[in-house]
């Protein structure tokens, strides 16, 4: 039970839930939720093979700290993003956001 | 108290652990992606974040679970909610779901969850031949002060980046629109 597949088919089911949800939300904070699962799902591919494969057990803890470091970069920058398209069109639908329409 | 230890095993205990620790992975994503109201996503999200944190723990490093609570329940979460609070109230009415889109990405994400299961299924996974058993938090800052010294210093600078930007962003349309 406790073995790397246990872990990996859990990341990849963390991992396609996040495009699922990328895919299918139409407002933009719903997208950036989803992408954080991907990220999270990635993070438990890099220790799960820090724990059973990797042959020195620091550095898959190392990646795992860096892409928290990516993922709060990214929610800061996508945040003011979103508030901003808030600001400007009064609402956070994807669709709505059609400026750069030929 | 003894018969009791001896009637549940550590082992036995452990695995029922993780058991819930995934299972409050699982529903907690769920929760994350499917519902219509975006404060039961963040919620969701949290959920799943904190399982996600158990499951760090039986991996082997309590440290980065504790850095996955604070980061990600603790900063990124809180964020997401304050930018809810400044979006459109919830009790409009929402337009309604287009099965078609939510059909061709349950089947994009099936498509993708079936290829990554394949590949992970089909891999011989070899262990390295000699594998160290240092796992402590004194090696891990030593080898983020000496071999990975360049990637924590661009981290930082990127982490700079985004809050100035973030700033400027938000700051701009402001002025440029009211």
């Amino acid at each position: 039970m406790n073995s790397l597949y246990t872990y990996l088919f859990l990341a990849a089911l963390l991992f396609s839930l996040g495009i699922f949800g990328v895919f299918q939300r139409r407002s933009l904070i719903g997208m950036l939720i989803a992408i954080e699962l991907m990220l999270t799902g990635a993070s438990i591919n890099f220790m799960a093979f820090n724990r059973f494969l990797a042959p020195d057990p620091i550095v898959g803890q190392i990646y795992t700290l860096f892409i928290m470091g990516i993922a709060a970069a990214e929610a800061a920058i996508a945040l003011s993003i979103i508030v901003a398209v808030f600001r400007r069109l009064r609402s956070i639908n994807i669709e709505r956001a059609q400026e750069l329409r030929g | 108290m003894n018969s009791v230890q001896s009637l549940i095993q550590p082992q036995v205990l452990a695995q029922i652990g993780f058991a819930g620790v995934v299972a409050l992975t699982l529903t907690g994503a769920l929760i994350a992606v499917f519902p219509r109201n975006i404060l039961y996503n963040v919620l969701g999200l949290i959920v799943c974040l904190t399982g996600v944190a158990g499951i760090f723990v039986y991996l082997g490093s309590p440290f980065i679970a504790m850095m996955e609570l604070l980061i990600y329940v603790g900063a990124i979460c809180i964020s997401i909610i304050f930018a809810i609070m400044l979006s459109r109230p919830l009790h409009l009415s929402l337009p309604k779901r287009r099965l078609p889109k939510v059909g061709l990405s349950l089947g994009v994400g099936t498509a993708v969850f079936i290829m990554l299961s394949a590949i992970i299924s089909r891999t011989e996974w070899q262990p390295a031949a000699i594998r160290s058993s240092d796992w402590s938090v004194t090696t891990l800052g030593t080898y983020l002060l000496t071999r990975y010294d360049l990637v924590f210093e661009v981290i930082s600078l990127v982490l700079l980046v985004a809050i100035i930007g973030a700033i400027i962003i938000s700051g701009y349309a402001r002025r440029s629109t009211s």
